[in-house]
């Protein structure tokens, strides 16, 4: 198949020698950049570490930050998968209280044992994921913008949790539920950590399997595509109305198992729950560096934000800045994130 | 003629001495004198390509020249912004209108200089001044209607009279009666004679030669960027206006073609297709090796004829048969399982995912093939795509490039080599040369011509002639939707083609 390239012509020549040593000169700037960020992110948290007096970076705060990051990450994956597609789902802070109610209910109605637990997980996620099908057929079918069928679904999802509560909360008293949020998985102490806490290995394997989804599987090729030129996906056969559905029903059902942690680390199913957790999942995807515009992101990326924004809350608190304070703090954060990420591209970005 | 002399003992309002313009690897204008004079129409006329919206452009303030003068009623001037052109009593009219939609006309004409009172929008004032418009054009629009409710025929005159708002002694009008029907042309013209005898000048841009010759008072042509005859209307003959439209011989580019593969079994057969509003009644058959040509102007009908073809829009009546099965793409997805490609005309907007690699564009209506459980295999996709890669001679740095980086020509091959990864049997071309240099442009006829070769169907839609009379082997003329003319081999000519899509003789 391979044949030999044409005889180039001298200029071409001349030319393609000239790109090569752009090309070059670009990488090892690049490689340059990297390095200098990766030291100046070293000297930050040993300034942070120093300021704490070694507490944030102490490995059981690492391990704090972790799990407190798990039910943000968990949402900001799905939300990963919907603004590739330049989508937004906005119903994901009330599908947490939704299906945390939903399988509190369940849970109070059966045994506690082993089966009510995967009969509630089962609930819970299979809500999430009902929900974002509704979120997603009228942006395929009729073409509503999501902005919208999201903000329709958060009003909806919410009410509906306070109406199944009656507006209290729900007590969980399953253990093996409640381990979910509050067990630790380990062996012995390491570094003077007792273990690690269930919901980061659950958030670990989300992050994991998101990533491989989108990096390696024909469905997450697809997404981009879409993101990227949905009229050009479609001419090129992508079933365009399947994978946009799907990304909601993904971010439906990974709200779910957001929800299956919270619920177990608060032992109840609260419908008050998740309030404003769907703009800091968004948060986490754009300083991740995923454009709203759809096209480009990573799974990578939404986990460095949303671990960004839990360090800094941490941090905040280990400084003792008050909590209002901290509000202002994180917005400026997110502001300057974008900000910088948008003229790095400007400047930086081939052409 | 005393008024006559008059007009031209005047300094024409509007004119422009020794324009140029380049662009890397094209002379867009190469020392154009054109000029209009107060109250007359003065025609522009040439192929695409020949350098009129270009011209228009320049004119507008929306590109700039590289050298040469504009002068306004004999004072030099520099345009350099849309601004300006404005400033100067220059308007234009493009064919794509510029209008707000949810405003309504009145809103429209005044858009950015409102009638204001105590610092608000005086709306009385704005429907006066803009009724007082429509009136002097001597039309009735209502003014209060939001745009988007009126007729094509309606939102032009909303330019008109935004023209007329601001001053414009000279209109320039880009194919004003593209998209409009016969009565409506008339009253356009009425409207023309109206604004002339007020003394607007207009510059009337147009392929129709029919209605060069019934409204214009002087016609210029172009061809090559060059300006090739300017001259009272009197002074030309139609025949005479094609010959020097079209000028040139053929390029001696186009790589010799296979001989004509024998009619007996179409590959693709199309039967009486219909879409409303976009095509009517289209019927013609293309063989295995063949290259079918398609002629025809802007808004023919001849791309929604091929996105038809290759499910990109439903059709309503009419059928397809491929290999001489009955076949119906429901979607671009059942064109291409069925072995229907379709290259689009703008790689950027439909063609490519600009942000993804060669690889990834590739193989993306291919995935199904290139995965197993929905895994990519992404060894054996590298290196396919490579492979493909070095046969089309892409150029990049690798196949990780992003396709937004590459050349025209280069985004041309991957757009194509999507459709080779798996052969596909028929193959749509929309403009394959359009937008990229001529060393690619000689790469991909090179390619085309081996396709035909391997027994590919190509059809191809092409607005410059020499393209189709160099690369088709027979080629079907299209005019108002239908498919009006075929010709065989050897029998299509240049002046024949443009007679027949401009309409100047029936079919």
């Amino acid at each position: 198949m391979a044949q030999p390239p044409p005889p180039a012509q001298p200029d071409v020549q001349a030319e393609e020698a000239a790109a090569a040593t752009v090309a070059s000169r670009r990488r090892r700037a690049s490689a340059l950049r990297a390095a200098g960020l990766i030291a100046g992110l070293v000297v930050l948290l040993g300034i942070l570490n120093a300021a704490t007096h070694g507490d944030f970076l102490a490995p059981g705060n690492v391990v704090n930050v972790l799990r407190q990051i798990s039910v943000n990450a968990i949402l900001a994956a799905g939300q990963t998968f919907v603004i590739i597609t330049a989508g937004i789902d906005l119903s994901v802070g009330s599908l947490i209280a939704l299906s945390g109610v939903l399988m509190a209910g369940v849970l109070s109605r059966e045994q506690p044992g082993v089966f009510a637990v995967v009969l509630a997980v089962l609930a819970g996620v299979g809500v999430g994921a009902l929900a974002g099908t509704i979120n997603g057929l009228p942006v395929v079918r009729f073409g509503l913008p999501p902005f919208i069928t999201t903000l329709a679904m958060m009003l909806m999802a919410r009410g509906s949790a306070f109406l199944y509560t009656g507006g209290q909360p729900i007590e969980i008293v399953n253990k093996y539920f409640n381990d979910i949020g509050t067990g630790l998985i380990g062996i012995g102490r390491i570094f003077g950590i007792p273990g690690i806490p269930i919901p980061v290995i659950v958030m670990l394997v989300v992050v994991f399997a998101g990533h491989f989804v989108l990096t390696q599987t024909r469905f997450g090729r697809y997404v981009y595509a879409i993101g990227g030129n949905e009229e050009a996906a479609r001419l090129s056969g992508v079933n365009v109305a399947g994978v946009k559905l799907g990304v909601y029903v993904i971010s439906g059902a990974l709200a779910g198992v957001a929800s299956m942690l919270l619920a177990g680390r608060l032992n109840s199913g609260v419908p008050q729950s998740g309030q404003g957790y769907e703009l800091q999942s968004i948060a986490a995807v754009v300083v991740g560096g995923t454009s709203l515009m759809g096209g480009r992101g990573s799974m990578t990326g939404t986990f460095v934000g949303a671990l960004l924004i839990g360090m800094l809350y941490n941090l905040m608190n280990l400084l003792n800045v008050q909590s209002y304070a901290q509000e202002v703090v994180l917005g400026a954060v997110i502001l300057a994130a974008v900000l910088l990420d948008e003229l790095r591209k400007r400047y930086f970005a081939p052409r | 003629m005393p008024i006559t002399d008059v007009a031209a003992a005047a300094p024409p309002y509007l004119a422009l001495r020794g324009v140029s313009k380049s662009y890397p690897g094209v002379r867009a204008l190469a020392d154009v004198d054109f000029d209009i004079r107060s109250g007359e129409v003065h025609a522009l006329v040439g192929e695409n390509g020949a350098g009129k919206s270009t011209l228009v452009n320049v004119i507008a303030g929306a590109v700039r020249a590289d050298t040469g003068s504009i002068e306004i009623a004999g004072r030099a001037v520099h345009i350099a912004s849309p601004k300006q052109s404005q400033a100067l009593g220059l308007a234009v009219i493009h064919q794509e209108f510029v209008l707000v939609p949810e405003l309504s006309a009145a809103e429209n004409v005044l858009l950015g200089h409102e009638p204001m009172r105590r610092g608000v929008i005086d709306w009385f004032a704005l429907r006066q001044e803009a009724a007082g418009l429509f009136a002097r054009l001597g039309v009735d629009v209502p003014t209060e209607q939001k745009v988007k409710s009126l007729s094509v025929a309606q939102q032009q005159l909303v330019e008109i009279a935004k023209a007329l708002s601001v001053d414009a002694r000279v209109i320039l009008m880009d194919e004003p009666s593209a998209a409009l029907t016969g009565s409506d042309v008339d009253r356009l013209f009425a409207i023309i004679r109206a604004l002339t005898a007020q003394g607007v000048g207009i510059a009337y841009i147009s392929h129709r030669l029919e209605e060069v010759f019934a409204i214009a008072d002087r016609i210029t042509v172009m061809r090559d960027g060059k300006l090739v005859k300017t001259a009272p209307v009197a002074d030309f003959r139609r025949d005479e206006v094609i010959r020097l439209m079209v000028g040139r011989p053929l390029d001696a580019h186009y790589p010799a073609l296979p001989p004509d593969p024998p009619h007996t079994a179409p590959l693709l057969a199309v039967r009486n297709l219909t879409s409303p509003g976009r095509i009517e009644d289209v019927s013609f058959e293309v063989y295995p090796g063949e290259i079918y040509g398609i002629a025809g102007l802007v808004g023919s009908g001849r791309t929604s004829l091929l996105r038809a073809i290759c499910g990109a829009d439903r059709y309503s009546s009419g059928s397809l048969m491929l290999r001489g099965e009955p076949l119906h793409p429901r979607s671009p997805h059942d064109a291409i399982a069925a072995g229907l490609a379709l290259v689009t005309e703008d790689r950027k907007l439909q063609g490519l995912v600009l942000g993804l690699s060669i690889r990834e564009n590739v193989t993306l209506p291919h995935l199904d093939d290139f995965s197993r459980f929905g895994v990519i295999e992404r060894e054996r996709e590298r290196t396919a795509v490579a492979a493909l890669a070095a046969e089309l001679s892409i150029r990049a740095r690798s196949i990780e490039q992003a396709v937004r980086s590459l050349s025209g020509g280069n985004q041309q091959k991957v757009q194509l080599a999507k459709w080779l990864l798996e052969r596909a049997a028929v193959i749509c071309f929309d403009e394959p040369t359009r937008g990229i240099d001529v060393g690619a442009k000689a790469e991909i006829y090179e390619l085309m011509v081996t396709l035909a070769k391997a027994g590919t169907a190509i059809v191809m839609v092409s607005s410059e002639l020499p393209e189709v009379l160099g690369m088709a082997m027979r080629v079907g003329v299209m005019r108002g939707r239908r498919l009006i003319k075929e010709f065989s081999r050897g029998e299509a000519s240049a002046e024949a083609i443009i007679r027949l899509a401009t309409g100047t003789v029936a079919a």
